[in-house]
């Protein structure tokens, strides 16, 4: 039966992790995310887990110390936020190209600067394109249960790539919010045991982990990484439904709240969604067609379903949690408008950058959002791109 | 997944490619000449050599081949002159020398 309880993101997603309790954590301490080793130490020091902990010296060595576990044949875990994923970053491209489904617990930070230790998700987009499956959670009860699922997807033999988990710093890391956790047995069998096919440590059968390529290679290997993303999307929604039937909780590549009939819809990532869901069952008290799409599987980008989700809609906002500093918004904005064009879905679409650096996003700033898109279809009042929501002016 | 290493060509299509482009054998590193990225090089003097092979492990490159319980010279074609075996010796009868030869 279901464990009621009370935790915050970091205890929910620590909690995950001894119940699977992974082989090998190397780990470095930042800001928001550092209760996550610190806890999951105490459960190794208390005895209920087995994971070998490497207290490392820094985020360099801590992917690094991943790699090279994940390689020799261990589930591997890291956790970090911010500064810390930025000095992974060489690591994180060599994770993926040589195919190693380890799994790390990001907590969404700003990146410098100015410097700032609060929630965007400039560090989770920083990333985007290094080759990792990205998950990002709406709240602890998300991150808990997109944790579980981590493993099952990156092991699967038609992804073999590593899995970030994303929760928003302090907002969901540190609030401590209702959970409903799942047996110790359940977990552990629903993840299973890692039994790699290929691994540094297998007597008699050696192998070269990540060698040289020549041009004559490296191409088709890129190109085979790209169709183990693609792949992946069959397999995320797979491990989707074993665990529905498990936890009775749905997840997709993305949440549809109220979507329906909605003539006005906001694109959203991460905790902010819960602000603006609250707004659209404001809204729709008082008649509105408003509706949210969370999304939650950024990496592999759901490019075609998103836009057959907006498709019926006569606008959406896409909101964004970072700054591209590029002049055009922000990159769910660029990959939500070029999904729309490329599946000729042809609505109005407004990009709004929002909370960086854990500025607040109240459920007024989602109502206003909403405000400007019904004026710009029934008054012709065109918002304006790119905006800062609650920047004073 | 295992695939025959010999098998896969530069011809060879991406499907057919090993996952992360992974090695599927031991000590494929024999078949790189990697000796002549040496700036320095270790003289091997017999006459000086009392077998006492003190030096053979110390080398990362396993440059140092033995035969029947004794070295003989250098595997020039992997050393990369780093000259640990010159240190190891006891007897002098290792010496680096400047260059590739």
């Amino acid at each position: 039966m279901a464990i009621k309880g009370r935790m915050s993101g970091n205890e929910a997603v620590s909690y995950a992790i001894r119940q699977v309790n992974p082989d090998v954590m190397p780990a470095f301490p930042i800001t928001p995310s550092t209760e996550i080793p610190q806890m999951v130490s105490n459960y190794i020091a208390n005895g209920e887990m087995d994971t070998e902990f490497i207290p490392v010296e820094s985020e360099h060595s801590s992917m690094s110390a991943a790699i090279g576990a994940e390689a020799a044949g261990a589930r591997s875990l890291t956790a970090t936020s911010s500064a810390g994923l930025a000095l992974m970053w060489e690591e994180l491209l060599l994770a993926a190209s040589n195919r190693l489904p380890l799994v790390m617990t990001l907590v969404n930070r700003t990146l410098s600067g100015p410097i700032n230790i609060n929630c965007d998700h400039s560090d989770g987009m920083g990333a985007r394109d290094t080759g990792w499956i990205q998950i990002y959670a709406e709240n602890n009860q998300e991150a808990y249960d997109n944790f579980i699922q981590a493993y099952p997807i990156a092991e699967h033999a038609k992804v073999h790539l590593p899995v970030m988990i994303c929760q928003d710093g302090f907002i969901t890391s540190h609030a401590v919010e209702n959970i409903t956790l799942m047996e110790d047995e359940l977990v552990k069998d629903f993840v299973g045991e890692y039994q790699p096919e290929e691994f540094l440590l297998n007597p008699g059968k050696p192998i070269a982990v990540g060698p040289y390529s020549v041009s004559n290679y490296a191409m088709e290997a890129k190109k085979n990484q790209e169709d183990a993303m693609v792949q992946a999307k069959e397999v995320i929604l797979q491990v989707a439904e074993a665990f529905e039937k498990i936890s009775g909780r749905k997840y997709g590549f993305f949440e549809e709240y109220r979507l329906e009939d909605a003539e006005y819809i906001m694109l959203i990532m991460g905790s902010a969604a819960g602000t603006a869901k609250e707004a659209v069952d404001e809204l729709r008290e008082k008649g509105k067609k408003v509706g949210i799409l969370k999304l939650r599987v950024f990496r592999p980008f759901p490019a075609e379903e998103i836009a057959k989700a907006l498709s019926k809609a006569k606008a959406v906002a896409i909101l964004d949690r970072c700054e591209s500093y590029h002049g055009t918004g922000g990159p769910l904005g660029e990959e939500v408008m070029a999904a729309l064009f490329r599946s000729k879905v042809s609505i109005e679409a407004v990009n709004y950058i929002y909370g960086l650096a854990g500025r607040d996003f109240t459920v007024d700033h989602a109502k206003e959002v909403f405000g400007e898109l019904e004026s710009m279809i029934t008054k012709g009042i065109r918002p304006e791109q790119f905006q800062y929501i609650g920047l004073r002016k | 997944m295992r695939t025959e290493i010999e098998k896969i060509k530069e011809t060879t299509p991406h499907q057919d490619l090993t996952e992360g482009l992974m090695v599927f054998a031991g000590g494929t590193s024999k078949v790189v000449q990697t000796g002549e990225w040496r700036t320095n090089t270790p003289v091997f003097y017999a006459e000086k050599c009392k077998q006492c092979l003190l030096c053979a492990p110390v080398c990362p490159d396993s440059s140092i081949p033995i035969k029947e319980g004794k070295r003989g010279e250098f595997d020039y074609e992997h050393c990369k002159g780093c000259g640990i075996c010159e240190k190891a010796c006891p007897f002098g009868a290792i010496e680096m020398k400047g260059g590739v030869d």
